[in-house]
Order: C-alpha cells, then sequence, then structure tokens
C-alpha cells in the first residue's frame, strides 16, 4: 500500500471525529457507513453535552468531578483512566465543537448556556435547543464533506461492513464490505480498521435505536474473535413515547429544564390530569429523591417508573404502562427555546400538545453501555498515553472500536449527555493511535488473504439467498427475540427467566437457519441484508443473557431483586449503625466478587465464553452508590470511617458539592 | 372511511414487549399502491397491498408489514417492497416519498390521517431523484449542492483554540432553524425549477470518469432551496462569513438563486418548517450587492 490508509466504519459522531482529525494529519480514509453518514443515529441525540464550563468551575466543579460523577454514576465499572482523559478534554470538545458551527443555545451576554442533567449537581451539559446530537453531527459532516472536497476522505455510502480480513498472525489487514445498491463485494486494505457502528437496540425489537442500530458490524468482528465487554449493561431511558414501530425518545432535557414526573395517587384517576389537584399528585421522584429529584441516574428513574407502575398499580393508564411527565408549568417561550425539538415529535406522534397537557412516557431500551472490549495506556498523570497503539485497540490489533460500539467509557450505567461526549472524544483521540497504526505491520499483507475473505462472504450471502424454502419469516422472527428480550433482560432480571431465554435464543437461531428470503434478486435487496443483520443479532443476544444470568448482583443497569441491598430498617440509632456496618461488609465483599468487566469471547458454535477483568479503580476508590437509598447518611457515615479519610477526593466529592448549581 | 383512533386509546405497552393488542375491534384492512420498479432506469408498475390495520399506525409501520408478508393484495409472491428509513422520528431524512400524492417523511405520515383524505394510501417514489428501487431514490444531488455552496465553518483544524465567537441570542434563534435541515428534499421534490437529473453510466466509462460527468451534470443545474439556505446559515455565522464570497460566487453562479421562480412550494412542504423563502430573499439581496461590488471591483 501506498499511501497510510485508514477504514472507518460507521458515519455517527465518533466515526465522523475520527475521520476528520485523521485526513488532517495527512492519513487517507475510506469511510463506509449504512446510510448517508448525515442521516446516522447520532442525530437522535437530544439533550447535550456534558463538560465542565467556566460558571461550573467557578460554584466548585472541576473536570476531577466529572470525572467522579461519571464512575459513581456507572457504579464504578469502567476504568478509570480512560474516564478521567475524557472529562479532561470535555471542555476543549466543546470549545471545538462551538467553532464548527453548532448553533449552541445562548445567554443573554452571548456565552454557551449550559443546563443540568441527571446524576450531577452542576449545570454542565451545552446544547442546541433539543437536538444537540443533530447540530453536533452536522457541523462534524460538514468538515468531513470538505474533507471530501478536497479529496482526502472517501465515503461509501449504503455499504455495509460484513468482517474484518486477518492475516495468518490474527493481524486485522482489511474488511470486506458490501454496496446495498448493487449488492457487489469488495476488500478494502487498510493499515488499521475502525468501528464506530454504534448500539444494538434492534435486538430488543422496538427502541429509542435507530432501524441501522443491529449490531451486525459489531457482532461480525466478535465472531471474528474480537472480546465484548460489559454486555449485559444495557441503558433503558427513563422516558419514551411509545410507538408500534419505534420507542420515540423523550430528552432527559426534559426534565433537566423542569420537567416534573408524577401519577395520581388514586389509580387510573380518570380526571383530566390538569384537573387533578398538587395534593393527590405522587411526585414520586421528588419524594424519594429529595437531592436529585428528577434528575437522578437513569437506571434509577427508570426502575422507579417500573415499579410505581407494575408494584405499585399506579399507572396512568390500565392497559398501557404510563407515568406523566409534566411540562405545563413552564413557560411556552421557554420550552419552545429550549426543548422545541422533542415537544414537535411528541405532538407530531401522539397529536397532543406538551406544553398544555402533560405526556404520557414509559422507559424503553436506549443505549448500550457495554461494546466491544479495548485497551487502553495509562499516562503518568492517570489519564491515557496520546498515540499509544493500544488506545481503543480491540483484541484484534489493527481492528479498533469507538463510540457507542465500544464498552469502555459508561460503566454499568451511563449519565446523560456523556454519551456525546464518548464518541466524539474517542473519534479525536483514537486518530493519532490509527496514524501510529499506518505502516505498524512489517509486510504487506497478500493478496490471498483478501481473494479467500471475499469469496466466503461471497458464499455466506449465496447461502442465504438460497433460502427460499424456509417456514420461518426473518421480521416475525425479529419480533419475537425483541419480546423475549424486552420482557427478560431490561429493567428486572431473574435467573430462571434468563436461563429459559438463554434456551429459546439459541432455539430461535436454529430457526433462523430456516428463514425463507422472499427477494433472490441482486439488486437493493434489502429482505436478505436484514435476515442476515437478525441472524448476528443472535450471538449478541445470548451474551448479554449469559452476562446477566452469571452476574449475581446489583450494578446500574444490571438488576437481579433477589441481590438486591435494601437500606437500613432500623429506626433504633445503635442498631441503625449496626445494619449499616453490615451493610458495609456486605458491600465489601460483593466489591470484591463482582468488581469486574465482563468478557466474552465467541466461541466456534458461536455462544459465548464468559471470563472476568479486574477494574482499574487506581484513582477513585469505589464506594457505595446511595442515591436516595434509606439509611444512606448512616452508611455513608461508616464508610467513611472505614476509609480513614485515606482518599480525600472519593469522599469529598459523594458529599454535597460545594456552591452547586440549584 | 375509517374512523380516525383515539391517539391515547392505545395498548402499545414498552413492557413486558406486546405488540398491538388482540382486543380492539376489528378494523377494515388498509389498502395500499404503490409506484414499484425493480432496477434504476427500469419500467415502473402499480402494484396492491392490504395489512391489516392497527392503532397508530404510520407508513413506515405499513411497510414494515408489507415486508414481512411479502404478497400483493392478490395474494401473488412478490419481493418485499424497498424504502430508505432509519429515525422513525423525522429527523434523520430518510424516509422522504410521495404519500397521496404530496412530499413528506413516512415516519410521521400517521395512516388513521391518511385514511381521512382516501380510501386507499398512495405511496411513490420521489419524481425529481432517479429511482434505485421501488421507493429508494438516489439524493447524492442533494448533498453534492452542499459542496457546491461550501456549507461548512472554514476552521484552520480540530485542534483547540478556545471557544467559538461569541454570539447573541437573537443570532442563534436566527440560525438554529437552518441548522436543522434534515437534507429530506422535500423542498427540491416540491420546487418547479428543480428537475430530474439522471446519468447513466456508459459501458465504456470508468468510474471516476462517470462520477466526473455527474458532477458537472449536477452543477449546470438548480442548487436548490435547501442549498441556499445553508449559504445564508454560514454567510452569518462569525467564522463562516470569512469566505462568503466564494458562497455567493456559487449561488450567483450557474444554476444559482436567479433560477428561483418565487413559487414558494419549498417553505410550503418544508417537514421542519424551515424559512427557506426568507433566505432565498436574503441570498438575492447579498447577490445583487455581490454583483455591484464585482462591477466596481474589476
Amino acid at each position: 500500500m501506498a499511501q497510510p490508509r485508514v477504514l472507518v466504519i460507521g458515519g455517527g459522531l465518533a466515526g465522523l471525529a475520527a475521520s476528520m482529525r485523521l485526513a488532517e494529519l495527512g492519513v487517507g480514509v475510506d469511510l463506509v457507513s449504512l446510510v448517508p453518514v448525515k442521516r446516522s443515529h447520532s442525530v437522535c441525540a437530544q439533550g447535550g453535552i456534558n463538560s465542565v464550563n467556566a460558571l461550573t468551575r467557578q460554584q466548585g466543579d472541576s473536570e476531577w468531578k466529572h470525572f467522579d460523577d461519571t464512575v459513581y454514576g456507572g457504579d464504578f465499572l469502567q476504568h478509570q483512566p480512560p474516564v478521567k482523559e475524557m472529562a479532561d478534554w470535555g471542555p476543549r470538545i466543546v470549545d471545538l465543537m462551538d467553532r464548527l458551527g453548532v448553533p449552541f443555545n445562548r445567554t443573554p451576554e452571548g456565552f454557551r448556556d449550559q443546563r443540568r442533567f441527571g446524576g450531577t449537581l452542576y449545570k454542565r451539559t451545552a446544547f442546541a435547543g433539543a437536538t444537540t446530537g443533530q447540530q453536533l453531527l452536522y457541523a462534524l459532516d460538514e468538515q468531513v464533506r470538505r474533507r471530501e472536497v478536497e479529496g482526502k476522505i472517501k465515503k461509501w455510502e449504503f455499504w455495509d461492513f460484513l468482517g474484518p480480513v486477518l492475516d495468518d498472525a490474527g493481524n486485522c489487514r482489511g474488511a470486506i464490505c458490501q454496496d446495498l445498491v448493487t449488492m457487489q463485494f469488495k476488500a478494502f486494505q487498510a493499515d488499521a480498521v475502525v468501528l464506530a457502528t454504534g448500539g444494538n437496540g434492534l435486538i430488543y425489537g422496538r427502541s429509542t435505536m435507530s432501524m441501522v442500530c443491529t449490531g451486525s458490524a459489531v457482532s461480525r468482528a466478535y465472531r471474528a474473535g474480537a472480546w465484548y465487554g460489559n454486555g449485559e449493561f444495557i441503558q433503558v431511558h427513563p422516558t419514551a413515547i411509545p410507538g408500534a414501530d419505534k420507542l420515540r425518545l423523550m430528552s432527559e432535557s426534559a426534565r433537566g429544564e423542569g420537567g416534573r414526573v408524577w401519577v395520581p395517587r388514586k389509580p387510573q384517576d380518570p380526571r383530566d390530569p390538569r384537573d387533578i389537584p398538587e395534593a393527590e399528585r405522587c411526585y414520586f421522584l421528588e419524594e424519594r429523591y429529595p437531592k436529585y429529584g428528577n434528575l437522578v441516574p437513569r437506571d434509577i428513574a427508570t426502575r422507579e417508573i417500573f415499579d410505581i407502575c407494575t408494584r405499585e398499580h399506579l399507572s396512568v393508564e390500565k392497559d398501557r404502562l404510563c407515568v406523566y411527565l409534566d411540562l405545563t408549568h413552564i413557560p411556552k417561550e421557554t420550552l419552545d427555546r429550549k426543548l422545541g425539538g422533542i415537544l414537535e415529535i411528541y405532538e407530531k406522534f401522539q397529536g397532543v400538545d406538551p406544553r398544555s397537557m402533560p405526556m404520557k412516557i414509559f422507559p424503553a431500551v436506549h443505549y448500550s453501555m457495554g461494546g466491544l472490549w479495548v485497551d487502553y495506556e495509562k499516562s503518568g498523570s492517570g489519564g491515557m498515553v496520546e498515540g499509544s497503539l493500544r488506545n481503543q485497540q480491540t483484541s484484534i490489533p489493527g481492528l479498533y472500536a469507538i463510540g457507542e460500539c465500544d464498552y469502555q467509557y459508561h460503566g454499568a450505567n451511563r449519565l446523560g449527555a456523556n454519551s456525546l461526549l464518548s464518541c466524539i472524544f474517542s473519534g479525536l483521540f483514537v486518530a493519532p493511535t490509527l496514524q501510529a497504526a499506518c505502516g505498524s505491520m512489517k509486510s504487506e499483507a497478500p493478496a490471498r488473504l483478501f481473494e479467500s475473505a471475499l469469496r466466503r462472504e461471497e458464499e455466506r450471502h449465496q447461502a442465504v439467498l438460497a433460502r427460499t424454502a424456509g417456514d420461518e419469516n426473518p421480521y416475525d422472527l425479529h419480533q419475537e427475540l425483541g419480546s423475549l428480550m424486552t420482557r427478560v433482560a431490561t429493567v428486572v432480571r431473574r435467573n430462571d427467566e434468563l436461563s429459559a431465554a438463554y434456551d429459546d435464543v439459541c432455539d430461535m437461531e436454529a430457526r433462523w437457519q430456516r428463514c425463507a428470503v422472499s427477494d433472490t434478486g441482486n439488486w437493493t435487496n434489502q429482505n436478505v441484508v436484514f435476515t442476515k443483520a437478525l441472524g448476528d443479532m443472535f450471538p449478541l443476544a445470548k451474551l448479554i443473557l449469559k452476562g446477566a444470568l452469571m452476574r449475581d448482583e446489583c450494578r446500574g443497569a444490571h438488576f437481579k431483586p433477589e441481590f438486591a441491598m435494601p437500606g437500613i430498617a432500623a429506626t433504633d440509632p445503635a442498631e441503625k449503625r449496626l445494619e449499616a456496618e453490615q451493610w458495609c461488609d456486605r458491600f465489601e465483599e460483593n466489591t470484591r466478587k463482582w468488581l469486574k468487566s465482563t468478557i466474552a469471547a465467541c466461541q466456534p458454535d458461536g455462544s459465548p465464553r464468559i471470563s472476568y477483568q479486574d477494574v482499574d479503580t487506581s484513582l477513585i476508590t469505589p464506594r457505595p452508590r446511595l442515591y436516595g437509598l434509606v439509611g444512606g447518611d448512616v452508611i455513608e457515615e461508616v464508610w467513611k470511617e472505614r476509609q480513614g479519610g485515606a482518599n480525600g477526593h472519593a469522599v469529598a466529592a459523594a458529599g454535597q458539592p460545594v456552591g452547586a448549581a440549584s | 372511511m375509517i374512523k380516525a383512533v383515539e391517539p391515547h386509546a392505545i395498548d402499545v405497552d414498552a413492557f413486558p414487549g406486546t405488540h398491538g393488542n388482540g382486543h380492539q375491534p376489528a378494523t377494515r384492512p388498509i389498502h395500499v399502491r404503490i409506484l414499484r420498479q425493480d432496477v434504476s432506469g427500469g419500467e415502473s408498475y402499480w402494484e396492491r397491498f392490504e395489512v391489516p390495520h392497527e392503532p397508530n399506525m404510520n407508513v413506515i409501520s405499513v411497510l414494515q408489514k408489507i415486508a414481512a408478508q411479502a404478497k400483493s393484495r392478490d395474494g401473488r409472491k412478490v419481493a418485499p417492497v424497498a424504502w430508505d428509513c432509519s429515525c422513525l422520528e423525522e429527523v434523520c431524512g430518510s424516509c422522504t416519498m410521495l404519500i397521496n400524492g404530496r412530499t413528506r417523511m413516512a415516519c410521521s405520515a400517521l395512516v388513521d390521517k391518511l385514511l381521512e383524505e382516501d380510501e386507499e394510501i398512495e405511496l411513490r417514489p420521489m419524481s425529481k431523484f432517479p429511482v434505485v428501487r421501488d421507493l429508494v431514490v438516489d439524493r447524492r444531488r442533494l448533498f453534492r449542492s452542499l459542496e457546491r455552496v461550501e456549507a461548512w465553518v472554514p476552521v484552520d483544524d480540530s485542534y483547540d483554540h478556545g471557544p467559538g465567537p461569541r454570539i447573541s441570542p437573537e443570532d442563534q434563534e436566527d440560525a438554529y432553524p437552518l441548522s436543522t435541515c434534515i437534507s429530506c428534499g422535500c423542498c427540491l421534490e416540491a420546487c418547479p425549477q428543480f428537475n430530474k437529473i439522471e446519468v447513466v453510466r456508459r459501458d465504456d466509462e470508468t468510474a471516476e470518469a462517470f462520477e466526473t460527468r455527474r458532477k458537472a451534470a449536477f452543477d449546470a443545474a438548480f442548487v436548490g432551496p435547501h442549498a441556499i439556505s445553508q449559504a445564508m446559515l454560514f454567510n452569518s455565522h462569525p467564522t463562516g462569513k470569512m469566505i462568503a464570497d466564494e458562497r455567493l460566487e456559487a449561488v450567483t453562479g450557474p444554476g444559482g438563486v436567479q433560477m428561483c421562480g418565487n413559487a414558494q412550494n419549498c417553505v410550503a412542504v418544508c417537514p421542519k418548517s424551515i424559512p427557506l423563502t426568507r433566505s432565498i430573499a436574503r441570498a438575492g439581496r447579498a447577490a445583487t450587492v455581490w454583483a455591484i461590488k464585482k462591477l466596481f471591483d474589476r
């Protein structure tokens, strides 16, 4: 290969950020995407992007506190150096996006406005209306278009990644992709391949994710040998609009701007919600979490909404589970300026104006915290070594992963407005690594590698095309998989159900072999592409279920009632103290046993082999996650005594930040 | 005529993963006619479909059902209809088509409302772009127009140089709507000055030569309201305006703003209510000033 060349798969925020930076570094980029990159799923992100800023800094905020909120919110499951590096980059990234023309909302003086998001007490979130993801994506799309005109980037839109090409030593030397119009195959040689292919919500049938979020690219890398980390950690967003085809997101920014979640105290109160007096409303998040209120971390808000509907039977409607998300107390002008985009979505799809009528919402699958396992090199200052070949590298040398499809930044639960940051950060940060990877392979990859990989993919494709007589319908099978996964592997998980579901998914995978394709042509054949993507969902579904089954604890989004650690029941001070001691003992034991990354490796039969890896918690000692827990104050007291004030940062950050934004 | 269903009288639980519902009174199935085309440049033909009616359906869910059943109304096995979609919440811009004759996004086209207009739903591909297959069209000309007007902020690089320029809330509120263009192409479909260009690759032509020829054909024709609006967006940005002259050169050149016939269809069909005619008027004024300036600079 003459000129150094990197193959970027996926054109959302991460893929575009990497492409932009690579082009500046003089590295040639082939950018492959299922859709025109401007239509990538990042466009759906609404609320904003987090970073420390001039205002919060003067209220006592710092990069360290952003880092601390992120790992505390993520229940300490992340390796800490990459998260620290990301938080340190936050201010620079928001400044950069500002320079690229993102129309962030402004204060009267012309500075960027900020709002508060979940899991923090500071107003750290910069935003552009309620379509921040769209605006960030467009700014990067524009820069990539500019570099494309200059000949530095070549886009391959409406192309599908079929799998990496590995040499005899197991290094990634390129990939096989397919043109989704002509259905022709092409081998791409590359010095490095980076996957930026997002989440896998379609495994759950309906979610807040776009139709392209099948997880197929990641599944193909996984089956080629890349490890998958923390698969069981799936974020269920507290507030979405239920729909027949999709569960549309209702941004956390609705609560960030003052939106209140409530249900009538009287079950299924038939009155117009506006006629129900305050005293007869239950603002359950505010009542149970006085400190964070409606802005508790997402996993907690989701469980509370789910519980109040399923266990306390206070759903607004009887047949359809939902709670009110109420914005009607906020002036219409403010709503239009700060939340216009999401209110229009609700109005368009529900036919009700949320400015004057409380919205009806319910949780929905939203984000994959887990993803391809990636490496990093820790720096002396506790962050990452820039340009290290190890950063963002999967377990296949030469194959990298960034954005939602890696597992690195969000642990057991992602904080709102951190995903846009992690996507852009990992995209920018991986660029010097990819540049260093160019030419790092000693010899040129032999042509036979690509020829045989190409043949293999063509044969696989033909095998699916040839299945015209089967008795299974891929679309129906997908619905079945989605229903099962939604039922057993979302908010509440039980071992008997997970175990049975694993067997069911194995059966479904066998049935997939009997899926008949109804289109056997070789022109824009969406039918065969969907059928193949469905087949790719099973290995991921299995690793999600297996990981969830084996993890006998509660951590972030992964909740098993059987292993829950309820708060303090006693009222007598001495007994409270004793219970808190026992609670802390149990917490420490659980940390020793379960504070570990789940690593899934694909076995020849497609089933996951699960192992565990220690988490780097060298910067902040893991501490109990006590948001709103009964007796949390006593537990915290005991915990602090046990730490003996050894970790000043952690203890200080666990308390109320000084001068926090109201 | 089928009665519109109350938007909230619906049972579509997110949990525990139920789909639709079985206890609604049976309603008449939905009839759909779709203008199909098997390949680029092929003949088009109508095919009729029938899918069961469920509450709260949009055109996407109708197409999903058609894909799953893969048979026509008269019971013949047919290939599923091809169409573009992704986000299903009217922000990715993929699913533009002609629905009952109107250019719009399929995801936000609610079936019960359509059935109030007509007993049968009609779906056709956009007419101003080459058909790839069925409802899928090739919209790369739309993106080429964004290159023509240099729709980007010409920053030095992506390294840290501190924040962007201070911007007043008024200027932000002026710019933001223009920046919400989803590149769906509705305005182009509705514009009388924007006509279809279908360049077919010759047998003896290399991919590069074909690409060059196609771009030349695009560049000679009307750039479109979406691109004019983007040019005005970036010409109003403090850094973006540093290459305002280059954008005005493009906007006043062949296929530029002077081709606009002021039909105002663009603004009427824009799903994001972007003030396209305001942008065009601004571009027209800027073009006049630009022409005079060029005259005196000679």
